[in-house]
């Protein structure tokens, strides 16, 4: 059984139009995959020698150790925006002899040969042989290693319980702030010393191997409740067919006032409001908005004044760039009506470009307060935003012309919870970086001003030119016009 | 009205349609059958330009369709639920394609309150999205919106496919009413060979592409059809 899955899975993934098409980015991930190994083995074997300079009176053993809270609690974020479960299509294997459990263990064994799951093994198992190297126990040390790896396991599985409960709230973050938040908080406030009970944890059940059971335990209760989530699930009235909800109707009369574009705008309201997959994005603005706090309370950050622009792109386009890059991706189910209709693909284009300006001009105000850590900021803010309106945005819908990707709004897969994954952010990289360098560059050469001048400038040129841009834009959304019918009226 | 010529259409050098040529007058109700891979699905997809044509070209009121767009405005069309947004209700996207087609909400509610028959009461006003419609009630919801705007020309694959008998019957009647009441050309494809004739004044039979019968609909094409489909049967069963 689990030969034809996998044998499944490699077609599937071989076949997509999406695959074929996008090989660049494929050999991109690959890069940046090669490039993180590399990181952790470095940091797996100069772990050793670093922390005995720079806690030299301390085992560097324990201080490890000490870091393990956060590295859970990092690795659990960082899972959370980027991994998810991996996607099968089950509909058609439900009324064939094929045992539900089968179905629900091959789709959490192979979560467990994520990326995500081996890229930690980079730096635990150098670390374990320096560890030994430098006259550690060696039965001691090997016990740890097991225990890391079964941690790593734990989070791979808690993951995917956050994750189900998150796609079940409309806040689709909250479960896992809460999560990590209260940890924090009980660390950070001394209610509970986190870090050194983890700490204390990990070194008991080095120097006790049989305490191993414990994480063993846990892991196969995450396992076992993954199994019952999914399990549930697997039945096509729970997840396949829909929810009928009630229609919430909202006035979107005040969208009258841009014209000829009205019913796209409306329309395209209706498409953010009523589907989940679009819905986060307009939550993951809340989250954009904050960004900055993660630095700019920082003595550190403030002094780096060309990280500014980068924030301020961030913050101000983060709706931008994560509505823009699947435009017109979004509009796949019926993209075939929309071509036979009695439409301007100008009109169209125009309806997302003012869409994504009004984002970016609210997400500016709502950033004002970012003031209170320099006017500078929020100088760097506005120029971000007049780069975003003027370069970005359009720089987003000349992209999506290349886009070849169906979104299914309608039917979501079945195991799929966030619809995104590493992709979507490494798309938006060069977005912030290319107007950070810029910057930075001129903030170096010259300074501050000239730099925000620059950044200004570029989009400024853009708005004056958005007439003529968008012309051509049109022009390459009619050349690639069969091309996209034909990979959007494809599944997968 | 619509006008074919040396349509050919190929995936990789296997041709998958070719009409000589292919003209259908205004007002004319005409009815496309064949089988599976017949290629009927694949010149409505000409038709409206969804696909480009390998050689030759269609012109629809005169306006070669893969050169201008100008036959989108007097053209509509539901092909499969594809033409429907799901995340709307049918309400809301009768107002969309009629805001399309420069109608306003009065001119939608007046077009569709004519259908509330053929609704049956499980479309409108019902506070549900399409997406969460039957089948059936999504493909009433997707023909009367290829209604919306007075278009001459409307195109509909598999009309009857997935409607109860009841919708079938009214549906029969709506589309003779446009062809001779108001002169609008319709093109259905069917494989209800009785649904066909009767709508159909004229019925075009294709095999693997080419057009093998075009009749005439008079009280013997029903028999004329199932004679052929039936042979064909028969031949395969033989050669087995």
């Amino acid at each position: 059984m689990i030969k034809h899955f996998l044998n499944l899975e490699w077609k599937q993934y071989f076949r997509s139009s999406y695959w074929q098409k996008n090989l660049a980015l494929n050999i991109l991930l690959v890069f940046l995959a090669l490039y993180f190994i590399v990181i952790f083995l470095a940091l797996g074997f100069g772990l050793l020698p670093i922390l005995k300079k720079v806690y030299p009176e301390q085992d560097p053993f324990v201080v490890v150790n000490g870091f393990m809270f956060f590295w859970i609690i990092v690795d659990l974020m960082m899972r959370f925006f980027l991994q998810k479960l991996p996607v099968m299509s089950v509909k058609p294997l439900l009324t064939l002899p094929i045992k539900r459990s089968t179905v629900v263990h091959f789709v959490l064994g192979k979560s467990a040969f994520s990326f995500f799951n081996f890229l930690p093994l980079f730096a635990i198992i150098p670390f374990s042989i320096m560890l030994i190297a430098d006259g550690k126990d060696s039965s001691m040390v090997l016990t740890w290693m097991f225990t890391l790896i079964s941690v790593v396991l734990i989070i791979n599985f808690l993951n995917f319980i956050i994750e189900a409960f998150s796609a079940e709230t409309e806040l689709s973050f909250l479960p896992l702030i809460a999560v990590v938040g209260t940890l924090y908080a009980l660390d950070a406030f001394s209610i509970v010393s986190m870090s050194s009970l983890i700490g204390d944890a990990f070194i008991g059940i080095a120097n006790n191997p049989i305490l191993i059971l414990a994480p063993l335990a846990i892991l196969l209760f995450c396992y076992g409740f993954n199994f019952k989530i999914l399990k549930g699930k697997l039945f096509l009235d729970a997840s396949l067919k829909s929810k009928v909800t009630e229609v919430k109707v909202a006035d979107l009369a005040w969208t009258k006032r841009f014209g000829d574009i009205a019913p796209f705008m409306q329309l395209d309201l209706k498409l953010i409001w009523r589907n989940k997959r679009t819905k986060s994005s307009v939550f993951i603005m809340v989250i954009g908005l904050l960004y900055g706090l993660f630095f700019y309370p920082q003595e550190i950050y403030r002094d780096l004044v060309w990280i500014y622009p980068f924030i301020g792109i961030f913050v101000t386009g983060i709706f931008l760039i994560n509505f823009g890059q699947f435009i017109p991706a979004w509009d796949s189910s019926y993209y075939k009506m929309l071509m036979s209709q009695n439409i301007k693909y100008e009109q169209y284009l125009r309806s997302k470009f003012i869409l994504m300006v009004l984002s970016v001009a609210l997400m500016f105000i709502l950033s004002i307060p970012y003031v209170y850590f320099g006017w500078k900021i929020l100088l760097a803010h506005f120029a971000a935003a007049i780069y975003n309106i003027g370069v970005n945005s359009h720089v987003m819908l000349y992209g999506g012309s290349f886009n070849r990707k169906k979104i299914d709004l309608n039917q979501r897969a079945a195991f799929n919870y966030q619809g995104t994954g590493a992709v979507q952010w490494i798309i938006g990289l060069p977005l912030m970086i290319l107007p950070m360098l810029i910057f930075a560059l001129a903030n170096w050469l010259v300074g501050f001003e000239a730099g925000i001048a620059i950044l200004i400038v570029a989009g400024v040129v853009g708005i004056v030119l958005h007439k003529k841009l968008m012309k051509q834009i049109t022009q390459r959304y009619l050349n690639a016009k069969y091309k996209m019918i034909d990979a959007f009226s494809q599944d997968n | 009205m619509i006008y074919t010529k040396e349509l050919t259409k190929s995936y990789n050098g296997n041709t998958v349609l070719n009409i000589e040529e292919l003209t259908i007058p205004k007002g004319q109700s005409f009815g496309l059958v064949g089988n599976n891979g017949a290629g009927k699905t694949t010149y409505f997809s000409l038709l409206l330009d969804l696909i480009k044509p390998s050689t030759g070209r269609i012109t629809n009121n005169e306006i070669v369709v893969d050169e201008s767009e100008d036959w989108k405005p007097f053209t509509s069309a539901f092909i499969d639920e594809s033409f429907l947004i799901g995340y709307l209700t049918p309400e809301e996207y009768f107002y969309f394609i009629g805001d399309l087609r420069g109608q306003n909400k009065a001119d939608v509610d007046a077009l569709t309150s004519q259908f509330e028959d053929f609704f049956n009461g499980e479309i409108i006003g019902k506070k549900k999205y399409l997406r969460d419609l039957s089948k059936g009630n999504q493909k009433k919801a997707g023909i009367v919106a290829a209604l919306i705007g007075n278009p001459e020309v409307i195109v509909l694959d598999e009309p009857f496919a997935n409607l109860d008998p009841t919708t079938q019957i009214r549906l029969k009647q709506i589309l003779k009413d446009l062809a001779e009441k108001q002169g609008v050309t319709i093109l259905i494809s069917s494989h209800d060979l009785m649904h066909v004739t009767d709508v159909c004044e004229r019925i075009v039979v294709l095999e693997k592409g080419d057009v093998v019968k075009d009749l005439k609909t008079s009280p013997a094409t029903l028999k004329e059809l199932e004679v052929h489909f039936a042979g064909r049967l028969e031949t395969v069963e033989e050669e087995e």
